[in-house]
């Protein structure tokens, strides 16, 4: 388990103090894939760096099943580094280094030797499915291999702790799909908690269960991913979740109308018209109020506010269907706060 | 032409040029390696300090230290090699038992050109991105894992340009020595061409400078070049 207590990072320059994080109190369960969303500048790179030590918060504390990495000394930490591991937006592979030598860095530092190193790093390019790249360098790999070579390098000391920091926002949306399988795939499989930094939106609902918010340095606000994508409290979840406004929508609904977000998460929905069959099929007649789509090959990203008429049987029939189609999740949105 | 070459000027740079020349070109290559190989010994050390001692690196040391560092670097680099030579005379002597000759000028050579080494190794290992120590950082690599796994590691290609950008000014540099006694092809270029008027003699040693720095440069490019994995293709 990670706790994050009332972390405050205070970072000075020559003349001026920047507050990037101010009491910060998150905790993550053993085990979770948590999201840390934001928009850039929030202090979400420097959360993540707490939680390892790159940083050293100013005040409070970070402890990781208990122990408080604030007073570790740095030859400890080193020790505990081995077992919280990240990965990042630029993949950061050792350009001079195959793959296999760069999967077994992280071995090399804690010891083990040379033979043993080379049989689990090839055992690990072979989890992240890149078993014939062994001898390749990291210029002969795209950017979706590269992050993968991280992920196998990250995951060599067996951690019990995942940091990844925009580990996706420097790849495409298929390829960003496929990592994000990939970690789900692990903590899933290994059981590694998970800690996701991003400032996509479809990174946190593809995989994540529990997100913090983070605004301005603060928690704006935490919980359930499901939860809070369908009834964001916070005005900076809100900003996240309906990038446009969601007021003049919900309040425009009328007695039996309720509100239903969708999201596309690489859906074949380029291929099904949605609204169409939800009419024939269902005799639902559903208004599109706002959508934020795009389709990349034949899959489907972002998310769309349908208004649903005829009570809360139509909404539930609506739900159920919406969420039998892979890769879409629908929500009832709860505009009235 | 032909009368060019059976003129005797011709006939007497030939002669020195086989009784002096070999002695010569193996004595500038010898000067110019080893003090090259002690620059970067020193030099190299004094590179790392610098990019990971300075604040925020990754063992930073203290600021009053790195400024004398550079200090003692940038005056070095400022005295002209020619005043150089002569004020470490006393140096020399202590170290090689005599001021005078091919050995001896190892010495001031060494110490013209490891602050330059130092500058050097340090815009190379600066080459390597500050995310890629944060990685090393965030696996729980000690400052000296990092110096010897990661940062010069990652900056062989640009540290082998350089050295090699090293001994080519070494190389010039010794050609200077002939005047403190130093021997190798400096030496006969100037004691024929500047004191005896022999230009031709003069010339046959540029060309050969010329060639061997031609050579040096060809070489280490072409091994900078091998040893860059960046430059792999698939």
């Amino acid at each position: 388990m990670i706790e994050i207590k009332n972390v405050t990072k205070v970072f000075k320059t020559k003349d001026s103090t920047v507050e990037a994080l101010s009491d910060v109190n998150i905790t993550i369960p053993d085990g979770d894939v948590f999201g840390i969303i934001g928009l850039s500048g929030a202090g979400k790179s420097t959360l993540v760096r707490c939680i390892n030590m790159l940083e050293r918060p100013t005040s409070g504390s970070v402890e990781i099943d208990g122990t408080d990495l604030c007073t570790l000394s740095q030859k400890e930490l080193r020790r505990i580094r081995s077992n919280v591991t990240m990965i990042f937006q630029g993949f950061n592979l050792l350009s001079q280094k195959n793959c296999l030598k760069n999967v077994c860095f992280p071995l090399e530092l804690s010891g083990v030797k040379r033979a043993a190193a080379r049989k689990r790093a090839q055992e690990l390019l072979e989890l992240v499915g890149l078993a014939d790249k062994a001898k390749s360098y990291p210029s002969q790999l795209s950017g979706g291999q590269q992050q993968r070579v991280a992920i196998a390098r990250a995951l060599a000391t067996d951690p019990k702790i995942l940091l990844c920091d925009e580990a996706t926002s420097a790849l495409d949306p298929t390829t960003t799909n496929s990592i994000l399988e990939l970690i789900a795939d692990i903590n899933k499989k290994l059981g590694i908690t998970v800690v996701v930094i991003t400032h996509q939106m479809n990174v946190v609902e593809r995989i994540c269960k529990h997100v913090a918010i983070i605004h301005e340095g603060r928690v704006a606000e935490q919980g359930e991913v499901t939860q809070i994508f369908a009834a964001p409290s916070s005005d900076a979840a809100k900003q996240l979740v309906y990038p446009d406004g969601i007021s003049g929508i919900t309040q425009g609904a009328a007695e039996n109308e309720h509100i239903v977000r969708v999201v596309f998460n690489g859906a074949n929905a380029a291929r099904i018209p949605l609204i169409a069959q939800l009419a024939v099929q269902k005799g639902i007649y559903a208004n599109i109020a706002h959508a934020s789509t795009k389709s990349i090959g034949e899959k489907a990203y972002g998310s769309m506010i349908l208004s649903i008429g005829g009570g809360k049987n139509a909404l539930t029939q609506t739900l159920d269907y919406m969420n039998s189609i892979p890769d879409i999740i629908a929500q009832e949105v709860n505009g009235n706060e | 032409m032909s009368d060019f070459f059976s003129s005797p000027e011709f006939n007497e740079a030939w002669e020195i040029f086989k009784t002096q020349f070999p002695t010569a070109i193996w004595e500038t290559v010898y000067v110019t390696v080893i003090s090259t190989f002690f620059a970067i010994v020193i030099g190299l050390p004094l590179g790392v300090l610098l990019v990971t001692g300075e604040k925020g690196g990754i063992r930073p040391i203290p600021s009053p230290l790195l400024k004398l560092i550079n200090w003692v670097i940038n005056i070095l680099r400022s005295v002209p090699f020619l005043i150089l030579m002569i004020l470490v005379i006393p140096l020399t002597r202590a170290i090689i038992g005599t001021s005078i000759g091919t050995t001896a000028c190892i010495v001031p050579l060494t110490i013209a050109a490891f602050p330059f080494a130092a500058r050097l190794a340090e815009s190379s290992l600066r080459e390597v991105s500050p995310s890629t120590l944060e990685m090393a950082q965030s696996m729980g690599a000690s400052p000296f894992k990092i110096i010897t796994k990661v940062l010069i590691p990652e900056s062989i290609p640009s540290l082998i340009s350089n050295a090699t950008i090293a001994i080519t000014t070494v190389l010039g540099y010794s050609a200077m020595s002939g005047i403190i006694g130093g021997g190798g092809l400096g030496k006969i270029a100037i004691n024929y061409g500047y004191y005896r008027y022999k230009y031709l003699v003069m010339i046959i040693a540029v060309i050969l400078l010329i060639l061997i720095v031609q050579l040096f440069q060809s070489v280490g490019t072409l091994l900078a070049k091998k040893t860059d994995k960046r430059l792999k293709k698939a």
